[in-house]
């Protein structure tokens, strides 16, 4: 010790700083979530327990709220028994399949072959990003008048190009549903070719090449190392188109009204419709509080399937 | 003809050419180390060795067939990246045995591979974990592993160690060194560390410019550098050059400059003596000055210390002779101080003459 006294301590301290007062703690990093915490609150978990709360009554737009008749669960019963709710849904799933499986698949594979850095790539990124800018309803208004029958320029030019006869696209049930399909694929394949060729993009070079040196062709290249690599960023778009079918009716409210019968009325088209032209707001909310579930549902069991906070590590 | 064979090898990025004409054989089982400041072109001679670039002209050949224009997968290379560039998405073993794999090599095989290369790396514990899950030293050795299953013919390395701390950075040369005696196979290794390039190769290359400086064994550069850029670029700390003029006196050739003269020792006095009365360039290795006088080639020089470091054994000293700054590095023994001004001795059998012109050695 003696040692140590002579070496290392040789000064005599002053007084000691004084603590500061206020030191960031326990309180601090809760401080500063409250205001997004209380946007949340407001604006999205209010309409959640108000649409349970609603979906409650047999509440009828002119009617004031209190004095809609408490039904308990009779909506939500009525609902599981409704044809046209499992009709809707049976569109709905349909609708969800057919485009984003072929989103997925042609996000992914027009990033893959436009990733590499060649000429003219850059305005191909941005004339395919285009469709997303445009609004939903223009989107519907757009493509109403493309598919119109008698002055649309898709019947016109299957005419002149392929000698096809007119079709009345928006007013046969299948053609109809064709119709919304292929309008979703135009606005949404872009969204997913956007994230996914930025997270190419990202991808270590290194790691690339050394696949190439440990002898992967292309297509063992992209299916063995880097889509695996990006596997977070696929399930995230995923996710989020998946949440749009349940969520998206501007186009089809627009293009169709969800018709012809109920061919192409997707569930929040049919809440919509339920609500406001069949003014049963009690019901509607009830079918809602459906959605959320169906929603919530997905979101969980593909995030738990396939961690994306938790996949992504640094190489 | 075996080993790795570049002939006349250039590369351009359009305008800008960033190897000019590039030869080198390299043996069968040799260990060679590219080495050369950053931009010089080592890295992209690596890789085109691999395969990874183009060549703009030449030929490159590897244990004789001509692989000049074929995919990395055709050249029977495997390759260590300096950010490891393991698969984040595989285990261990899954990373090791990725090549293997996709050869469609039989389930038995690929195993007994994976587990003597494991074993080799001390990695069998780790197989089923994920790169992420894995040190920085540990990852290092996966990508090594990687390269070792494929059992290729030649073995590239592109500053592997760069990113590993002082410490582990020297058990791994140590245990590359290990691993070149074991695997007998042709390896060529791409650092900016010259210490990396001493303690390793067989036969340095010194680049510089998409140069070739040098070709040679260690002792080789570092005995006889070519010129003032090997010179300096080869021993830490770097070799001090200061201006000076040959002359004749009583029949003794003599280096002078400010604050110094010194005898031209005999294995330059043909070369020197050709060169007397012209401006020449002395280079003087810091680890040649000493404290005191060890033989006759010792001649006295007066240094003015201006910051001694000590490092244990010896100390650096950064000194001025005669208005130079000059660096030397002195031995000391337990109980000295902090060097400071007074005479210091230099072993002039070691100095060197350089043009001063051209920078090329006398």
């Amino acid at each position: 010790m003696a040692h140590a006294d002579m070496d290392t301590q040789r000064l005599d301290l002053p007084e000691p700083m004084p603590q500061p007062r206020f030191q960031a703690g326990f309180i601090t990093p809760y401080a500063f979530i409250f205001p997004a915490l209380l946007v949340m609150l407001g604006g999205l978990l209010y309409p959640v327990f108000m649409a349970m709360y609603l979906s409650l009554y047999d509440w009828q737009i002119g009617l004031d709220l209190e004095d809609a008749p408490f039904v308990g669960l009779t909506n939500f019963s009525r609902m599981l028994t409704d044809p046209q709710v499992w009709e809707v849904l049976w569109v709905t799933m349909r609708f969800g399949f057919w485009t984003i499986t072929i989103e997925m698949t042609l996000g992914v594979a027009l990033a893959l072959l436009l990733e590499k850095p060649i000429r003219g790539a850059s305005v191909f990124r941005t004339i395919f990003i285009l469709p997303l800018m445009v609004s939903p309803v223009v989107v519907g208004l757009i493509w109403r008048y493309l598919f119109d029958a008698r002055v649309g320029w898709i019947n016109y030019y299957l005419g002149a190009w392929f000698g096809i006869e007119p079709q009345i696209w928006l007013g046969d049930a299948q053609l109809a549903f064709f119709a919304i399909v292929f309008t979703d694929i135009w606005q949404w394949t872009p969204f997913i070719f956007i994230i996914v060729i930025a997270g190419l993009q990202a991808l270590p070079s290194e790691v690339v090449e050394a696949s190439t040196i440990d002898g992967a062709n292309w297509w063992q290249q992209v299916f063995l190392v880097k889509l695996p690599m990006i596997k977070s960023i696929l399930v995230i778009a995923l996710l989020m188109r998946l949440i749009d079918v349940f969520r998206g009716m501007e186009v089809m409210l627009i293009m169709t009204g969800g018709g012809p019968g109920r061919s192409t009325e997707l569930l929040s088209l049919h809440i919509y419709n339920r609500a406001f032209e069949t003014q049963q707001l009690g019901y509607a909310s009830a079918i809602s509080v459906l959605l959320i579930v169906i929603v919530f549902a997905i979101s969980t069991l593909i995030l738990t399937m396939a961690n994306p906070m938790k996949s992504r590590s640094d190489v | 003809m075996a080993g790795v064979v570049l002939r006349n090898v250039s590369k351009s990025y359009g305008n800008v050419t960033v190897i000019p004409d590039l030869s080198l054989d390299i043996e069968e089982g040799e260990f060679v180390v590219f080495v050369g400041p950053s931009g010089c072109g080592k890295s992209t001679t690596l890789r085109m060795i691999a395969g990874l670039e183009k060549v703009s002209s030449g030929q490159i050949v590897i244990s004789g067939r001509d692989v000049t224009w074929a995919k990395p997968k055709e050249r029977d290379i495997a390759m260590v990246f300096q950010s490891y560039a393991l698969y984040p998405h595989m285990n261990v073993a899954q990373n090791m045995s990725f090549a293997l794999r996709l050869d469609r090599r039989p389930k038995a095989e690929i195993e007994e591979r994976v587990r003597i290369a494991a074993d080799m790396l001390e990695l069998t514990p780790y197989l089923d974990r994920k790169p992420k899950d894995l040190s920085g030293g540990q990852r290092q050795r996966v990508a090594m592993g990687r390269s070792i299953v494929r059992d290729a013919y030649v073995f590239l390395f592109d500053e592997p160690l760069s990113n590993l701390d002082a410490k582990l950075r020297s058990t791994m040369r140590t245990e590359l060194a290990l691993l070149h005696k074991k695997l007998d196979r042709t390896m060529i290794y791409v650092t900016h560390d010259q210490i990396e390039a001493m303690t390793m190769a067989d036969r340095i290359v010194i680049m510089k410019d998409g140069l070739i400086q040098q070709v040679g064994t260690p002792k080789d550069v570092y005995n006889a550098p070519v010129n003032t850029f090997v010179a300096t670029f080869i021993g830490s700390p770097s070799m001090t050059l200061v201006p000076a003029e040959l002359s004749e006196d009583n029949g003794q050739l003599h280096v002078q400059g400010a604050g110094f003269k010194l005898p031209v020792p005999d294995r330059l006095k043909d070369t020197a003596n050709r060169a007397t009365g012209r401006q020449v360039t002395l280079g003087l290795r810091p680890e040649h000055f000493a404290a005191e006088a060890r033989s006759d080639a010792f001649a006295p020089i007066d240094l003015k210390v201006k910051v001694a470091e000590y490092i244990g054994s010896s100390q650096f000293l950064a000194a001025d002779m005669g208005g130079q700054d000059i660096t030397a590095a002195v031995e000391v023994g337990p109980e000295a101080d902090r060097m400071s001004d007074g005479q210091y001795f230099f072993d002039t059998s070691r100095l060197y003459l350089f043009d001063s012109n051209s920078g090329e050695a006398l």
